[in-house]
């Protein structure tokens, strides 16, 4: 029989804490809509993400009901765009268009996957994509994008980096009248997950089955008050704590992946156990940190912190899905966590220390604004330095940063809903110039060599 | 097949037969009730049989949540699979 005290604790997680699922996430490949031209091509694609993801918002507001848990986003991860361009020729944006037209009639919130993978080096399409990104982004509404740079066994390629530092300024400044928005729908990888359900990385793998779902959960608000139930317990009560936590969260997100999958008639893939903070009170990772003892998100102590909270989520939730994949940790995007927008703009949280955090939670410098003067040898420079951090520890890292067009320090950006908004942060004003302009590649790290 | 439909709100006369009245048309056996007054708040929670429930337990839990509106109550209807996955190994 099922306990009352249990029960009581779901309902007081969903309806007070901010449970709920972000993502349900079908991933889709394209591998099979080369054609001879774009117009064919496109004609496939609108047909294959019609007929596969044409139940995928009805099914999940079914099991959102069935089970009382809020699922946020219905979103689909694609092949990488630059293959199926490269196959089929034209103008990658064509493709764009049609996917964007493909969610909105079938209610999907966001679409992954216009993307090339230019670790090694550009094949045939690659450049051509990349650089059609800002008007990509700028022309369509759904569509997100992501590169990867990078990885611990290629090593990093800066030319890559440096092209990426110009179209992340051009996202920004073709979305300008739009709160920069093109630039938050664009993320840099080292290490890119083929199976990450989140936007804006997420993208379907070439090594991944024809079509599958994929579940990222959320729950920072429910880690947090768990952790207000033990003020005075020490570190291995916290951590213990936030094992148990994540667990439980974690079913969930595997019960509605299962459900999602048998309903569709998917295979399942992964849970990505994450956790996703959103601005909303209540709902933010750098307040489980500060629940931690920690007056302020970005003081001496959060990395350690945060390597805590990392790790015990990834525990408990590796126990409690039967494929665990994609970013799986804690998230540290700024603009979308309410304690993370209060450090920052109190000074506590800069730059730096976002960035040594990232050497410990599960993605990288995420949505943060940066003053819109900030050259394009600035932004790929930050990228190096993360990308970095990624190929030397084995791990993902990502950068999203926004150069607020027209604006500096001491204003700041918001764009509203999931996304949130934040203040510009200090950079350091020295120029990176002349070692991003020597391109080329960082060869692979003598951790690469595993073999 | 099991559902939780658990019951908050300001404490009223009749709101157990209300929703005793909607299980029992459409064919919901009540397995087991809980209930307490915490000060002037109500909490009842409610295992029932689903089985041979006459409606989709989408439209049940629209049903519920129509007359949690109407009453000024928060109704929930919850598969019991939800608890299960979460509090059992």
């Amino acid at each position: 029989m099922i306990n009352t005290g249990d029960i009581l604790e779901t309902i007081r997680m969903i309806q007070e804490e901010h449970l709920d699922i972000r993502t349900v996430t079908m991933g889709i490949s394209l591998l099979d809509c080369a054609a001879d031209n774009a117009d064919r091509s496109c004609e496939k694609i609108y047909e294959k993400i019609t007929r596969l993801a044409g139940r995928l918002v009805e099914v999940c507001e079914q099991i959102s009901k069935e089970y009382g848990i809020p699922i946020i986003n219905k979103r689909i991860a694609l092949t990488p765009i630059a293959m199926v361009a490269a196959a089929s020729g034209g103008d990658p944006v064509q493709y764009a268009l049609t996917i964007d037209k493909a969610c909105e009639e079938l209610g999907i919130d966001f679409a992954g996957g216009y993307s090339a993978l230019v670790e090694k080096g550009f094949a045939a399409g690659d450049e051509r994509l990349i650089k059609s990104i800002p008007e990509a982004l700028a022309k369509t509404k759904h569509i997100c994008s992501s590169v990867n740079i990078g990885s611990t066994k290629t090593g990093i390629n800066m030319d890559a980096v440096a092209l990426m530092g110009s179209v992340i300024r051009q996202a920004a400044e073709k979305t300008a009248g739009q709160n920069c928005i093109g630039a938050a729908k664009l993320v840099v990888f080292c290490n890119a997950p083929q199976d990450n359900p989140f936007m804006a990385g997420a993208f379907h793998g070439p090594g991944e089955p024809d079509c599958v779902i994929n579940v990222g959960v959320s729950g920072p608000g429910v880690v947090r008050c768990a952790l207000e139930k033990i003020p005075d317990g020490d570190l291995t009560a916290v951590a213990d704590m936030i094992k148990r936590t994540a667990f439980k969260i974690t079913r969930v997100g595997q019960l509605v992946a299962l459900e999602a999958a048998r309903w569709l008639g998917v295979p399942f893939g992964i849970v990505d156990l994450s956790l996703a903070p959103t601005p909303a009170v209540g709902d933010s990772v750098a307040h489980i940190l500060e629940e931690m003892g920690l007056e302020v998100c970005g003081t001496h102590g959060t990395t350690a912190a945060l390597a805590l909270l990392n790790d015990a989520v990834k525990k408990g939730g590796a126990m409690a899905s039967s494929h665990v994949g994609g970013l799986s940790g804690a998230f540290i995007p700024v603009t979308e966590d309410a304690g993370m927008i209060a450090a920052a703009e109190s000074g506590a949280l800069t730059i730096e220390k976002l960035e040594a955090m990232t050497a410990v939670c599960s993605v990288g410098l995420d949505m943060i604004v940066v003053a819109g003067d900030t050259s394009a040898e600035t932004l790929a420079a930050i990228i190096a330095d993360e990308a970095a951090i990624g190929m030397v520890n084995h791990k993902t890292t990502a950068v999203r940063l926004i150069p607020a067009i027209g604006k500096n320090i001491g204003e700041s950006l918001n764009f509203g809903g999931l996304l949130g908004g934040g203040p510009v942060m200090k950079l350091n004003s020295s120029s990176p110039a002349r070692f991003i302009g020597r391109g080329g590649r960082i060869p692979a790290p003598l951790q690469s060599l595993k073999n | 097949m099991r559902a939780v439909i658990s019951v908050v709100g300001k404490d009223m006369v009749g709101i157990l037969s209300k929703v005793s009245a909607i299980c029992a048309a459409n064919n919901v056996n009540i397995v087991e009730v809980t209930q307490s007054i915490l000060q002037e708040f109500f909490c009842m929670i409610m295992v029932t049989d689903i089985s041979k429930c006459t409606l989709p337990l989408t439209e049940l839990a629209d049903t519920m949540s129509e007359l949690g509106e109407k009453e000024g109550l928060c109704i929930h209807v919850m598969h019991e699979d939800i608890f299960n996955s979460m509090h059992r190994i």
